[in-house]
């Protein structure tokens, strides 16, 4: 079992791997989000206080829950580049990281839509609000870093060690709304209690699985980018691209 | 620019970044960390004098008063044990209602009376549908929701 | 259909986040795939050169 999955981590093998995986997920990821967008702007009522207003939650918080694990996921994976010194390990870290800053961005951008007409204000310094701002720019600062240093190995060095240490962040940025009085309302779904009524939760529900199919396929294409980008020299990459002309596997 | 040059930009503007976000951080958390004082914390002196501050809590129920210019209100914010009194001229948000969870920026004057500068509304996490919002009030036995009459 | 898009007065906020939440999405598909292609055609530049050279000798 063990060979197979070192048979893998090699780049050479994970570009095909990748590649017959994407429609895997991105497929479930289409159907999904259309079928949340129906019922969220179409079928479901107004909620009893916000009106419709409400409805912004159905992109808000699967954005702010990708935009926590996709950071989760990078800072992983950066570390099992290092410890392993696993190139395809780097390359993932690195291609998760413009969908996360994304989804940052997004849940910051329809939080705001979403506060002024609840809370009165576009935006507060409150703790929730402020510790999603700061994920933002470890967001960018990683890739900046990444893009300053030229050789791939010391890039991966360095903003790994930066995306570990902004992985810190990232509980504090989920109980920040238990820790401290925050403007920003708790948790309407947490393992244990759901405060939202079922028809809307389900919803909710679906269209944060469409977002993880989403982040997941968009990954592994970047990291095919990432792959033929790095391994350019190599003579499996020539080979592809002799073999089919034009590389489509 | 040659690469190397633009290397050190864009590191120095790494650097820069990380400072601001440093910075955000400490202003965050230094004095802000406690977004709102709620009214125990002020009868119990907890709550800075004489310097702006958030006062929080629940707006109670039938002490929401308007003055005849229509806009300005006096309501007393609430957390069930303590009560402050709170005086606000300007525009209310959508969710502001009495019962509702408030968050009111402003001082408070040597009687205790806080006069608000700004009023943000702090709605809860439940959601539901208006329907299930009136079945549950009818469930509770509650007051009668006004479109139970048409019934 | 008016009074839905609408959104009870609530316009530009829902719509507003809906709307560049589209477009980013969108955005991000359509570079990344201008990204691949970009790659692939510089791949297959460099290795038809290379070929070239190699028929010579």
């Amino acid at each position: 079992m063990n060979i197979n999955w070192f048979k893998y981590a090699s780049p050479a093998s994970f570009y095909p791997l990748a590649g017959k995986m994407i429609p895997w997920f991105a497929i479930p990821a289409g159907i999904l989000a259309f079928i949340g967008l129906v019922m969220g702007l179409f079928v479901l009522p107004p909620d009893f206080k916000q009106g419709e207003s409400y409805r912004i939650i159905f992109i808000h918080v699967p954005a702010a829950w990708m935009s926590m694990v996709i950071y989760l996921a990078m800072a992983f994976w950066a570390i099992v580049g290092m410890v392993w010194n696993s190139r395809l390990s780097a390359m993932m870290a690195i291609a998760l990281a413009p969908t996360g800053a994304m989804f940052c961005f997004l849940a910051l951008w329809t939080g705001a839509l979403w506060g002024k007409p609840t809370w009165g204000t576009y935006w507060v310094w409150d703790a929730r609000l402020t510790t999603q701002l700061i994920l933002l720019f470890m967001y960018l600062g990683y890739m900046a870093l990444h893009a300053a240093i030229e050789d791939p190995r010391r890039a991966a060095r360095a903003s790994g060690l930066l995306a570990i240490v902004g992985a810190f962040n990232v509980p504090i940025i989920y109980f920040s709304v238990q820790w401290w009085n925050t403007l920003h309302q708790g948790a309407s779904i947490t393992p244990n209690k759901s405060e939202m009524a079922a028809s809307m939760a389900s919803v909710m529900l679906i269209m944060a699985v469409a977002a993880w199919l989403y982040a997941i396929a968009v990954a592994l294409k970047r990291v095919r980018c990432e792959i033929l980008d790095r391994e350019r020299h190599a003579s499996w990459v020539a080979e592809l691209v002799t073999k089919t002309g034009q590389v489509h596997g | 620019m040659k690469p190397r040059q633009q290397r050190m930009a864009i590191i120095f503007g790494g650097i820069v970044g990380l400072g601001l976000v440093v910075a955000l951080v400490l202003n965050a958390f230094s004095g802000n960390m406690v977004f709102f004082f709620n009214p125990s914390q002020i009868a119990a002196n907890e709550a800075p004098s004489g310097k702006a501050f958030r006062l929080g809590g629940l707006v109670e129920e039938g002490s929401m008063r308007r003055e005849d210019d229509g806009l300005t209100v006096h309501f007393y914010v609430t957390d069930n044990a303590e009560r402050v009194p709170v005086t606000y001229t300007g525009i209310l948000p959508d969710l502001f209602t009495e019962g509702q969870g408030v968050v009111a920026q402003g001082k408070l004057d040597e009687n205790g009376h806080f006069y608000a500068s700004e009023v943000l509304a702090k709605h809860d996490e439940t959601y539901m549908p208006p329907e299930v919002a009136e079945a549950l009030e009818m469930a509770k036995g509650a007051r009668p929701v006004a479109s139970s009459l048409a019934q | 259909m008016a009074e839905w898009f609408d959104m009870g007065k609530h316009t530009w906020f829902v719509w507003g986040s809906y709307g560049v939440f589209a477009f980013f999405i969108v955005a991000e598909l359509l570079l990344l795939e201008r990204r691949r292609r970009t790659i692939l055609q510089r791949l297959s530049r460099t290795s038809r050169m290379n070929s070239g050279v190699n028929d010579e000798t």
